[in-house]
């Protein structure tokens, strides 16, 4: 046996011995993902935190970041296999994190050894839940015109502003922000803070949503003092770290355009509410059609997705590539939960019932309208594609 | 198998590049049209594609090729098509090398494709939309078979030396079974051809076999068992045509950005217009994506995956709509002198619409995968 072949034989044979069986089904709704962090309520289901606690302790919630740093150091092709075997098994995801997907990746290229040692742990661990301090009401779109200050203080900045959108802000531990520590350029005047949000001074506001939730804030900054050491990079360098973050974020969305692992909610659901004619066809024939075409699409994307990775483990995708991967899986996304709600009729359009899983479909539905504006929009990933890589004029 | 090209893929493709480019421009296309070629391609290019090997690309090497796969016959294709090189390579060196390999028919007919001399030609279609049906009879008669019925849309038909036929041995024409794949030699009696110049200037024929005699060795495989066949051949076009899709979509890609850069309309470069931007920006997603979907289905058939159909009929369905959008928006976006015959983009319409329809449309794709799905 190849050492491949017996990596993958002995993470199969842990992960049915270890994984909990709640853990295999797939997620009804938002709230049975696992966000770790200190405010973590895992009294509903405490299969969460076995799971994340066995998952960890073998570097698998980050299976390709170094030992050193709490990761699984798998090769690239190891943490293949991992996913693969997880899917096949139909795992959910350990730990759902903006540490891992977002701050982790910036922590390894720009991070001091202190820095990264004091929080990539902790983040692969799931001890601290981060949020992203980016958009304010006057910076979305054009995020580099940020106006949130910090002012230098002997070995502290003391900052103040407003941030917008900061989703999961009430519920998170730490927050990596962009602050304004010069106002001479308008991407050369940015640095990049990380720090904790029971500092004094920070205070948040739900905003209630579309979809009924309401998972992000309007984040407050009134005189919070933060320590020098715990800026990323140097000082007014903050946009290379923002916009190398960017990219992860942007992968990390484009995923919510891949299908599920196990079995096909969309044709399944659609099967059921509308039934099979004499030939064993979708007796609407033309929803089939359009569901067929959306399946071409979905499963193009899929070897999309597994191409963007194998090219980005190789070194050899586009530095703008995430941007399409971006633009492209959230289309996708927006499209198929469209496919959704039209295959279950009326089914899909209560709201609160304990049949529809308190309206997990129409809100997941809302939900999806949102993936091709956070981590900036469609129009803001098509400028970028067509800048950077097709490389047309200004 | 990481979903990119490894590096002796990559030099293949950078030496498939420069042939085709040079030997085989859109100029050589061209030419052959303007001449009204009877042929519809160049005998002297095929045979300059025998000297690379390209012809043996899919031969084993037991067997005197190069014993590559559907990736490298890919690459080749794609060079193909964005050159829009008139060139019997899918036909002949993918589809009907695919039927025969492995069957007592390879050492008849794969010296003269290695050598670049034979020509195969697949009589599949018999209408004008593929499907799965098969109506043309073989009846037993003495130590062989007697061939009765017509087929359409056969590239190279008129001046391939090899047919490649699927006709029926049992069974009625909705039948999966009883189907049976020929050899038949284009000499073969009461076979006739009738060549019809299409839209991408093209010849495909319409053939009619009024009772043609095969002998019994004449059989690709097994009588009654031609499905298999079929499926290798099928699999392997399918893929190929894709791939060449990927050429004609990319190819038309590359000029409209080009012309994005160079053409200035209100005082400014066309291509800063944020409309058009974004138009080319999504073109290059969709193109992206299919070409993903394209690698994964010649990497799984290439492994003999059992998923390998699925993923045939993902990238042939994919790079038919990416190509098509690829080159709509191409004509529109050179404005009048994308409509004009001068200008070459209409040719990558032209050639996109042909390789659409070859081996199953978007649509008969998008069917096949919900009926395996169950819906
Ligand atoms: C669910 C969700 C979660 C989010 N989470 C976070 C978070 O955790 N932290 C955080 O910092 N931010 C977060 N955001 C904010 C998000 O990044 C911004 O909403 C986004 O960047 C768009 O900015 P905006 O809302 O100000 O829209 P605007 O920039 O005002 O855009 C309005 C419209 O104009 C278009 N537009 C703007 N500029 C251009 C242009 N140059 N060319 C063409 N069209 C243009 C946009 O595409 C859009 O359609 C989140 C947003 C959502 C929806």
């Amino acid at each position: 046996m190849s050492d491949l072949e017996q990596f993958r034989a002995e993470t199969r044979a842990w992960l049915e011995a270890n994984v909990p069986a709640s853990m295999r089904e797939p997620m009804r709704g938002e709230g049975d993902a696992n966000w770790g962090g200190r405010k973590a309520d895992y009294s509903k289901n405490p299969d969460q935190k076995l799971y994340m606690d066995r998952m960890a302790e073998r570097g698998w919630t980050v299976p390709d970041w170094p030992k050193a740093y709490g990761g699984g150091g798998l090769s690239a092709a190891e943490a293949k296999i991992l996913r693969e075997e997880m899917a096949r098994l139909k795992c959910r995801n350990p730990l759902n994190s903006f540490g891992i997907s977002m701050l982790g990746p910036a922590l390894l290229k720009y991070g001091t050894e202190e820095q990264k040692l004091e929080h990539l742990p902790r983040i692969a661990r799931g001890e601290i839940r981060w949020c992203q301090g980016y958009s304010e009401p006057n910076a979305g779109s054009d995020l580099a015109g940020l106006q949130t200050s910090a002012v230098s203080d002997g070995d502290d900045y003391i900052v103040n502003g407003q941030k917008v959108w900061t989703s999961y802000a009430d519920r998170a531990d730490w927050i990596f922000c962009l602050v304004r520590t010069s106002k001479e350029s308008k991407q050369g005047g940015i640095s990049f803070l990380l720090f904790d949000m029971d500092s004094p001074g920070v205070s948040t506001k739900p905003i209630l949503l579309i979809s009924g939730y309401s998972p992000f804030c309007e984040t407050f900054f009134d005189n919070v003092r933060v320590p020098k050491k715990n800026r990323v990079h140097d000082e007014n360098k903050g946009w290379d770290v923002a916009k190398y973050l960017l990219g992860h974020e942007r992968e990390m969305i484009s995923g919510m355009g891949l299908a599920s692992p196990g079995g096909n909610p969309l044709i399944e659901g659609a099967i059921a509410t509308i039934g099979l004619d004499a030939q064993s066809r979708l007796a609407d024939p033309i929803l089939r059609a359009q569901l067929a075409l959306f399946e071409v699409r979905s499963k193009a994307f899929s070897a999309m997705s597994e191409r963007f990775i194998d090219q980005l483990k190789a070194g050899q995708a586009h530095p703008a590539q995430p941007s399409m991967m971006k633009y492209y899986g959230t289309e996708l996304n927006k499209d198929r939960h469209e496919l959704i709600m039209a295959s279950g009729g009326s089914d899909t359009l209560e709201w609160e019932s304990e049949r529809s899983n308190g309206g997990a479909k129409p809100r997941a539905w809302l939900r999806t309208k949102a993936n091709s504006i956070e981590g900036g929009t469609s129009e803001v990933q098509l400028n970028i594609i067509a800048k950077r890589i097709l490389e047309l004029p200004s | 198998m990481p979903l990119y090209l490894n590096d002796e893929q990559t030099m293949l493709r950078e030496s498939a590049q420069q042939f085709v480019s040079e030997a085989a421009p859109v100029s050589h296309m061209r030419a052959l049209r303007d001449a009204n070629d009877a042929t519809g391609f160049s005998r002297d290019l095929w045979k300059q594609f025998a000297e690379m090997g390209f012809t043996g690309i899919l031969i084993p090497e037991a067997d005197g090729g190069l014993g590559l796969g559907h990736v490298e016959a890919g690459v080749v294709l794609e060079e193909i098509g964005r050159n829009l090189s008139p060139s019997p390579f899918l036909t002949t060196a993918v589809a009907a090398v695919a039927a025969l390999n492995g069957t007592a028919q390879r050492e008849r007919w794969f010296p003269g494709i290695l050598a670049g001399e034979t020509v195969a030609a697949l009589a599949i279609d018999e209408r004008a939309k593929h499907g799965d049906a098969i109506g043309m009879k073989a009846e037993r008669s003495g130590n062989g078979f007697k061939l009765t019925g017509a087929k359409q849309f056969v590239a190279h038909g008129h001046v391939a030396d090899l047919l490649i036929v699927a006709a029926r041995t049992a069974g009625s024409p909705e039948d999966h079974d009883g189907v049976t794949l020929f050899a038949v030699s284009k000499d073969a009696a009461n076979l006739t051809a009738d060549p019809q110049r299409l839209a991408d200037a093209s010849l495909a024929a319409r053939m009619t076999f009024d009772g043609v005699a095969v002998d019994a060795d004449a059989v690709i495989g097994e009588v009654d068992g031609g499905r298999a066949v079929l499926n290798a051949l099928l699999g392997a076009g399918r893929t190929g045509a894709a791939a060449e899709m990927l050429g004609v979509g990319g190819g038309a890609m590359d000029m409209t950005v080009q012309y994005l850069k160079e053409r200035k309309q209100f005082g400014v470069l066309i291509g800063s217009f944020q409309a058009l931007q974004h138009r080319a920006a999504h073109l290059y997603s969709e193109l992206e994506v299919a070409r993903a979907a394209v690698l994964k289905a010649q990497q799984l058939l290439d492994a003999g995956d059992a998923k390998a159909d699925e993923a045939v009929s993902v990238a042939k369905a994919m790079a038919g709509m990416a190509s098509t959008l690829a080159v709509q928006e191409g004509v529109q976006m050179h404005g009048g002198i994308g409509m004009t015959d001068e200008y070459d983009i209409g040719f990558y319409m032209k050639r996109g619409r042909v390789l659409a329809e070859l081996f199953g449309d978007t649509n008969y794709h998008a069917d096949a995968l919900a009926r395996a799905a169950g819906y």
